[in-house]
């Protein structure tokens, strides 16, 4: 993992500078030309109504919570994936009774309703 | 020294190849799609078939006005093409395209793929906030709860494969399934391996928000989506990225279920790696091609619905025989 890790570094690093440089390119090459109507957000043509700091449904909190609880999930499944011929029962047991509880819970959402996005 | 230089030679290999699959992959999906509706595509620019033609609206993006609207989130606005292809490159560096070929062999390979592209639902909920645009906010909020909705069932159905394998490298999940085409993971356990397998590939295309999964970007309800705000080049930036996402889903479909590099039949041995790793890989993107100019785009409650109800009992189910399977019956 150690010797890995200025690989992933080095990476992230030249991925920053080929963006950095097409947008200079584009910054370099392409035209000039401010006017107070291209800053307008895009409105299909029409002069937009306040901003879009509204609201919005609270379904897609509900399914950001959700996700999160199952996430979580996955990244205990991981490295019980990779330790599990060593666990043997333990470890199939312990897994099973963590996963009937979070089938409990996901039956529990479905049955409310979290799902049902009219 | 040499390490690190050869390290650097195959970082710029890789970031060669996305940007040239990414102009490849856009000029073959018009050129498939002319072919399923009966048209001829791009045909004029470069001569045969029109190939130059992605090259050339890649020059007219870079010609265009970098515009930035007034009441936009400056920083956040400029920031979220980066993280979108910071998130995308990301992957490639674990995957393995043949026996020596492949960037940093992890340990945790597979969690890391899983966790770095995670970056790009970030980078697309920032464009959308970013942007104080209507219709990119609907279009990165759709697209959120879309991405990490169907990133559970990904995960369970990934975790077959390492399971069966006990492993999370990439390499060697790769080496597991050597010896022919009947120990790649999608025929172990049968017919499990084979569900994991379809779940995966159906949750990663609405991973890359693709028809028929693609509410968040629905040119006809939504403009463009979180990209509604972006132009010129930093536009190119999220088309790009989605292009090479689709090559890193399949790639990652091809390492964990489809026998990675390794050939079908142990006497076609004679071909690289490398070249049946990219002709699995192609097969599974044109299938994607395939599926976005075949059927129609599904609604947002379908969209939820087959993933919270079908596709998450069903990887369920699948964990527990695989591994009651490994644990008894192997």
């Amino acid at each position: 993992m150690n010797d890995n890790f200025p690989i992933l570094i080095l990476l992230f690093l030249v991925a920053a500078v080929v963006v950095l440089a097409f947008l200079a390119l584009t910054v370099f090459f392409g035209p000039k030309r401010p006017n107070p109507d291209k800053g307008l957000p895009f409105e299909c043509g029409t002069v937009g109504v306040g901003d879009a700091r509204a609201p919005f449904p609270i379904k897609y909190y509900l399914a950001g919570i959700i996700f999160a609880v199952f996430d979580v999930e996955l990244a205990f499944l991981y490295p019980w994936a990779v330790a599990f011929r060593d666990l043997r029962l333990v470890g199939f047991v312990s897994m099973m009774i963590f996963l009937a509880i979070l089938a409990v819970g996901l039956y529990y959402a479905v049955r409310r309703g979290v799902f049902e996005w009219k | 020294m040499l390490a690190t230089l050869l390290t650097i030679a195959y970082l710029v290999g890789v970031i060669a190849f996305v940007f040239s699959f990414a102009l490849f992959a856009v000029w073959f999906e018009r050129k498939v799609s002319a072919w399923m509706q009966d048209r001829l595509g791009p045909m004029e620019t470069g001569g045969f078939q029109g190939w130059l033609q992605t090259i050339a609206d890649a020059v007219k993006l870079l010609l265009k006005e970098d515009i930035i609207p007034a009441i936009a989130d400056r920083p956040f606005f400029r920031l979220a093409p980066y993280m979108v292809f910071i998130g995308t490159l990301g992957a490639f560096v674990v995957i393995p395209f043949g026996a020596q070929f492949v960037g940093a062999d992890l340990n945790v390979g597979l969690y890391y793929v899983i966790a770095i592209s995670s970056l790009v639902v970030i980078g697309i909920l920032m464009a959308g906030w970013a942007s104080n645009n209507k219709w990119s906010l609907y279009g990165a909020m759709r697209s959120a709860a879309q991405i990490v909705s169907y990133e559970v069932p990904i995960g369970l159905s990934l975790l077959v494969p390492a399971i069966i394998a006990g492993t999370l490298s990439m390499q060697s999940l790769a080496v597991a399934q050597q010896g022919g085409f009947w120990n790649w993971n999608f025929l172990r356990v049968p017919p499990f391996g084979l569900m994991a397998f379809i779940v995966y590939f159906w949750a990663s295309v609405a991973e890359v928000n693709r028809i028929p999964f693609d509410i968040p970007e629905g040119e006809s309800e939504l403009v463009a989506g979180y990209a509604t705000e972006y132009s010129g080049m930093r536009y190119a930036m999220f088309f790009l990225s989605e292009y090479a996402n689709m090559f890193v889903v399949s790639a990652i479909a091809v390492t964990l279920f489809l026998g990675g590099w390794n050939a079908p039949l142990s006497f076609l041995d004679f071909v690289p790696g490398p070249i049946w790793f990219l002709l699995k890989c192609m097969a599974l993107v044109f299938i994607q091609m395939w599926l976005r100019w075949t059927l129609p785009r599904l609604r947002v409650d379908q969209l939820m619905g087959v993933c919270w109800k079908v596709f998450l009992p069903v990887s369920f189910v699948n964990l527990l025989v695989v591994s009651f399977w490994m644990l008894w019956v192997r």
